[in-house]
């Protein structure tokens, strides 16, 4: 077995590699994509791997095709993926709301680089967090994770299909140039060492299957295409038999269930990790490549006798507003040091409501903010 | 039960969905007949079809049938497709879109599934204008024609589907109309059964929006100008180029074999299998 051998042994690999160990450890076995930087790895190596796992790769001719590949092969059961960077994240939008509308599993990493436009192609950035949220048109609920290290690429990709799966939507993952281009060591793990979550099917006869049909989870059955489930699957709005309806009382059901089978379940989706927050008097929320600079800074204040802690967001949103909520009430400051002009911050903003100070670092030029910039505001603050 | 009505009880979500979003006269109605029709004669069951569709009127086609439908985004039909059909080589997915649908938002993911080569049909409904948001001018609206956004004619000159498919590289291309209706039928079913991507493109009429606007009568009237200018391949490739000004050649255009997507993919998984098994056991 090809996977049981590159499971069982340390590996050095890159963020886009261990993305591609981890989507295949999940299950994945349907890749499309477009040649972008700094996301092109992932392509590659699936265009390597996948086959022999007797899965499919596919380029295709743009990112809105590629979008629309993996939504068509999710629906014919088959869990699937695709990787870009802004300008491909761009196109793909109008198909990301077609998953979220239809309901379908998949998972969109976007590594992002320096924009907009064409902008910075080589060069690491934090630009796309507000497009992951609102990207696509429409009001709608959306997944997205940040991962800020080579075993994080792993993990969270993992964690990424498992939410998909158990959610029905499309999960981004944001990944950034710095993430996606290191090299770490990592152990990864055996596969029965995983949890893997499988979308719910549905067991009962076809002729009694409601494939909308709201349940206490919010999450109904997937029927797969070729499963004898014969379903109408549509972008327009649906009653609980799949068919369009502009009537407000099938309307109104439909949308709050697509919103709550989401927000009933943060506990599960939204995911941070703290480091030395127990006593922390100043704050640092950060994510992505930026978190890892920003540990360094706060330990680099507490050796200059500055109790700094570091609220590291995984899940971006949701956001994890309750989880941070408490600690804004009891530091003195939170610092929100990223790559963009304070996309996060503004969310932290937000919530805060004057409980304490929150100061933004910003970096736009295309680098990564240095542990030394952020313990520098640390021992200001 | 007459024939028909057996195909509709069998085929249709005839308690669901009907009356239909068409106007009266449209041929949208004879491609879905044809449609049916064709796949009853292959045999494959309702649970083997895939029927994708995108959006205008004609992506309105995918929910009245007892498939398993999938009503994609604009354009974009035959990227869906692409994924539903790698996902699962043993669905029969056949894809139906308009002209604007497939040549103008979706040409390139047109001319490159047609290169590609899956074993996908694709149903054109080519109607000369973009019907379901009033009527303006699609890739094939003709030089000069009036149309919601051509008031003074248009200037832009329309592309040929049938002939664009065949240069793309598409292993099978045909083309009828509404009025042939039985030809219509038999082209779905050779299209349907073609081992490769096969394009059907069928030639129909908007009477309500361009038929109006360029004054060429109703339904019956739009149809009588089908007939007339309907050329067989066969003979059309008799006639001069002259004689052929204004005419559309109906029948198959292209019929070729060529190395089916899914069947290479399979070399491919084996030939990977052995790159990996060779480097793991180093």
């Amino acid at each position: 077995m090809i996977n049981s051998q590159i499971m069982s042994h340390p590996v050095l690999l890159q963020g886009n590699e261990a993305m591609v160990e981890g989507a295949l450890a999940a299950g994945c076995r349907f890749f499309a994509g477009y040649p972008i930087t700094p996301a092109t790895e992932i392509s590659e190596a699936m265009s390597i791997k996948l086959p022999a796992l007797g899965g499919t790769f596919i380029q295709m001719e743009d990112e809105i095709a590629s979008m629309g590949a993996i939504i068509g092969a999710s629906l014919a059961g088959v869990k699937s993926m695709t990787a870009t960077s802004g300008p491909g994240f761009s196109l793909m939008q109008e198909n990301l709301g077609f998953a979220v509308i239809a309901e379908v599993p998949c998972v969109i990493v976007n590594v992002m680089r320096g924009g907009p436009s064409t902008g910075l192609p080589t060069h690491v950035s934090q630009g796309d967090v507000q497009q992951a949220r609102w990207g696509t048109h429409g009001d709608h609920p959306i997944i997205v994770l940040s991962v800020s290290d080579t075993w994080e690429c792993f993990a969270l990709t993992v964690k990424a299909f498992n939410l998909s799966e158990e959610f029905r939507t499309p999960v981004i993952i944001l990944s950034d140039e710095v993430v996606a281009h290191t090299r770490e060591k990592i152990i990864l793990p055996n596969p029965e060492e995983l949890e893997i979550v499988d979308r719910l099917k549905p067991t009962m006869p076809p002729e009694w299957y409601i494939p909308y049909e709201d349940t206490p989870r919010g999450v109904p059955p997937m029927g797969i295409f070729g499963d004898g489930y014969r379903y109408h699957v549509t972008g327009l709005i649906h009653d609980v038999r799949g068919f369009p309806t502009e009537r407000p009382d099938e309307i109104v059901p439909f949308m709050e269930r697509l919103f709550r089978k989401i927000n009933q379940h943060f506990a599960e989706i939204q995911m941070v990790e703290e480091y030395l927050t127990a006593d922390a008097e100043v704050l640092v929320a950060a994510y992505g490549a930026v978190a890892r600079s920003a540990k360094r800074a706060v330990d680099d204040a507490r050796s200059r006798g500055v109790k700094a802690g570091l609220f590291k967001l995984i899940t971006l949103w949701p956001f994890p507003r309750r989880v941070l909520e408490p600690h804004l009430r009891q530091v003195r400051a939170v610092l929100v040091p990223e790559l963009n002009k304070g996309q996060i911050a503004r969310e932290v903003k937000r919530i805060n409501q004057g409980a304490t100070r929150v100061e933004t670092l910003s970096r736009i030029d295309g680098r990564l903010i240095t542990p030394d910039e952020i313990l520098a505001r640390l021992l200001k603050l | 039960m007459a024939e028909v009505t057996k195909l509709i009880h069998k085929y249709l979500r005839h308690e669901k969905k009907f009356p239909h979003v068409w106007c009266p006269g449209c041929g949208n109605g004879i491609v879905l007949g044809a449609l049916i029709r064709a796949i009853d004669r292959t045999g494959f069951t309702k649970d083997e079809i895939v029927l994708v569709s995108g959006i205008g009127c004609s992506g309105r086609l995918s929910v009245y049938v007892d498939f398993n439908t999938l009503h994609t985004t604009h354009g974009r039909a035959l990227t869906f497709a692409t994924g539903v059909k790698l996902a699962n080589p043993k669905l029969q997915v056949i894809v139906v879109m308009g002209d604007g649908d497939a040549t103008a938002i979706g040409g390139n993911h047109f001319i490159h599934a047609a290169r590609r080569n899956l074993n996908l049909t694709a149903i054109i409904i080519n109607n000369n204008i973009y019907g379901m948001t009033g009527g303006q001018y699609s890739p094939t609206t003709p030089y000069g024609a009036i149309s919601a956004t051509s008031l003074y004619g248009n200037l832009e000159h329309a592309f040929s589907i049938a002939e664009l498919a065949v240069t793309a590289g598409a292993a099978w291309v045909g083309r009828s109309t509404v009025y042939h209706a039985t030809h219509l039928d038999q082209l779905m079913e050779q299209a349907i059964v073609k081992r490769g991507f096969a394009v059907v493109e069928v030639i129909s009429h908007c009477h309500t929006l361009y038929g109006r606007k360029n004054k060429l009568g109703g339904p019956v009237e739009m149809m009588e100008w089908q007939k007339q200018v309907a050329v067989k391949i066969e003979k059309a490739r008799t006639m001069t180029p002259e004689e052929l000004e204004g005419k559309i050649t109906i029948g198959v255009l292209t019929d070729r074999d060529l190395p089916i997507y899914t069947q290479e993919l399979r070399r491919v998984r084996e030939a990977a299998r052995v790159a990996l098994g060779e480097k793991s056991s180093q």
